[in-house]
């Protein structure tokens, strides 16, 4: 990488380190509950019954399109020349919702429901985002 | 144990709105109370509880306690409490049952900032782990609710700008509002996207300012030096759960919280005479409507159409202009509005003889909120 990153990137910590490096190694990865079997996004304890215990396993990488908006407004210089860009929540086929953007998609064309994978975006060493694009 | 009818507000003002530099959010917060305790007769020395929704420009801790020595004065009660924008009604229902309990007789719930003039950002900080993605301030968690509720209910933007037009036809009115240019459904198209679907005008103003409410149980109110406005009901609720985990994102607390309020007053929608909706954008108060049962579940966009809660609609809202037209302070104006609705104090805005208000609040990104029915 020549140049530096300048977009915020997450905060890794403990309870969150087990997704980012999935994410790093191509995986996608969710929560599941170890008494109970709920499936969570990045949540420190199960919300159905509360137990923090829990174990990674893969996600499908698959799921739909909830809702997205397209930014227009320059919050933050380092998405200047990305204007306008879409945001999406992405409904996993294992129930968590997650916030992410699609990827090789004009803006007018994104639709609720629209079925999308993961694809991975390697923005710094330490750091991949989980982003989607769609299927057929 | 009911509180309807229990307690009154008896005092109730605002500060000048607008861009207003070299006034902290401290002198707001002084300056509205000193104003809400001026209209209601009272000395500061009969105030035993400052309640305070801290101002979002600078968080500071013992909020409340700085704003009480400001006011010289050392209550009861002092606290600062963050539901955000439901936050003013929740001061109120804090000392309504303060009052009940016995514990206070009078309380004073103020809040002043001044995010125009003040630190700059404080309204477009990265939300979270979101900022990765580009996701920044309130607009784009509403936009992401509004174009959610477009999705499932066919609600166009015209219909969101009907509510941006209305509210500014009231605004027009209004002496002290921020913004009072008049506003068509065409200037709403026109102006820029910020986050797709919301255009600049779905979006509420940022200003400085204050305002205030003096609190007291009906006993007391008597002798005062307004006709004391009865609190009917009063509820909160909260969705709590950021964006992408909550079941549902067009529903609102509007729906459970309105529902305790209206129990409470033993009223419904058809009863209320105006209402003050928190409207920190247009898609709030038309979620709210139908929350509240004023329409079906998803019909929002066409009960607001062509006037209905504008001047001289079936429903006035916001007559003194909403968040989005007469300050974009946190929604203790709108508490102030109904009071003066309610003493007939509305000038060239008056509703014909209202007898019920309705206020609402919220919060966060449709995290928190809280309704209030108020009666004269």
């Amino acid at each position: 990488m020549t140049t530096q990153y300048q977009k915020p990137t997450p905060e890794i910590n403990d309870e969150n380190r087990a997704f980012w490096e999935g994410c790093r190694q191509g995986e996608l990865r969710v929560q599941k509950c170890s008494n109970c079997g709920h499936i969570r996004h990045l949540s420190p304890a199960c919300p159905q019954c509360l137990k923090a215990e829990h174990e990674w396993v893969a996600a499908s990488g698959r799921g739909t399109v909830y809702s997205w908006i397209v930014v227009h407004q320059r919050y933050n210089r380092a998405f200047e020349e990305d204007l306008p860009y879409n945001v999406t929540i992405v409904e996993l086929d294992e129930g968590p919702r997650m916030v992410t953007s699609l990827v090789d998609v004009e803006n007018q064309d994104i639709k609720a429901g629209t079925p999308v994978e993961v694809v991975f975006d390697r923005v710094t060493e330490e750091i991949t985002l989980p982003k989607f694009k769609r299927i057929g | 144990m009911s509180l309807k009818d229990k307690h009154a507000i008896v005092g109730a003002a605002t500060t000048r709105f607008g861009k207003v530099p070299g006034v902290s959010a401290l002198a707001f917060t002084v300056e509205a109370a000193q104003l809400a305790l001026a209209d209601a007769g009272l000395a500061k020395d009969s105030v035993d509880a400052v309640l305070c929704k801290y101002p979002p420009s600078g968080f500071q801790g013992l909020w409340a306690h700085k704003v009480s020595e400001a006011l010289g004065i050392q209550p009861k009660i002092a606290a600062t409490i963050d539901q955000a924008g439901a936050t003013n009604i929740g001061l109120v229902q804090y000392a309504m049952m303060a009052i009940e309990a016995g514990l206070i007789e009078t309380a004073v719930c103020c809040y002043g900032d001044n995010p125009l003039s003040g630190p700059p950002g404080t309204y477009s900080k990265p939300r979270g782990p979101e900022g990765a993605y580009g996701m920044f301030g309130a607009p784009s968690g509403y936009a992401m609710i509004a174009q959610r509720h477009m999705e499932e209910f066919g609600t166009t933007s015209e219909q969101l700008g009907h509510v941006a037009v209305s509210t500014r036809a009231w605004a027009s009115k209004n002496p002290n509002a921020h913004k009072r240019d008049p506003m068509t459904i065409a200037d709403h198209q026109a102006s820029r996207y910020v986050a797709e679907p919301l255009h600049l005008l779905d979006c509420c103003l940022v200003s400085d300012g204050g305002a205030a409410v003096v609190v007291t149980s009906v006993e007391r109110a008597k002798d005062l030096n307004k006709p004391p406005v009865y609190i009917m009901g009063i509820g909160q609720h909260h969705i709590a759960w950021d964006l992408p985990q909550r079941p549902t994102l067009t529903t609102s607390g509007a729906k459970i919280s309105g529902e305790m309020a209206f129990n409470m007053a033993g009223v419904g929608p058809q009863d209320v005479d105006v209402c003050e909706l928190y409207d920190c954008f247009t898609v709030v108060p038309m979620i709210t409507l139908e929350d509240y049962g004023f329409c079906e579940k998803g019909e929002g966009g066409a009960f607001v159409e062509n006037g209905t809660t504008g001047p001289g609609g079936s429903i006035p809202m916001n007559t003194s202009g909403g968040l989005l037209s007469e300050s974009g302070m946190a929604g203790m104006q709108l508490i102030v509005e109904a009071v003066r609705q309610l003493r007939g104090e509305g000038g060239e805005r008056q509703v014909d003889d209202p007898e019920i208000a309705l206020v609402s609040g919220q919060g966060g990104i449709m995290h928190s909120h809280a309704t209030m029915i108020l009666r004269n």
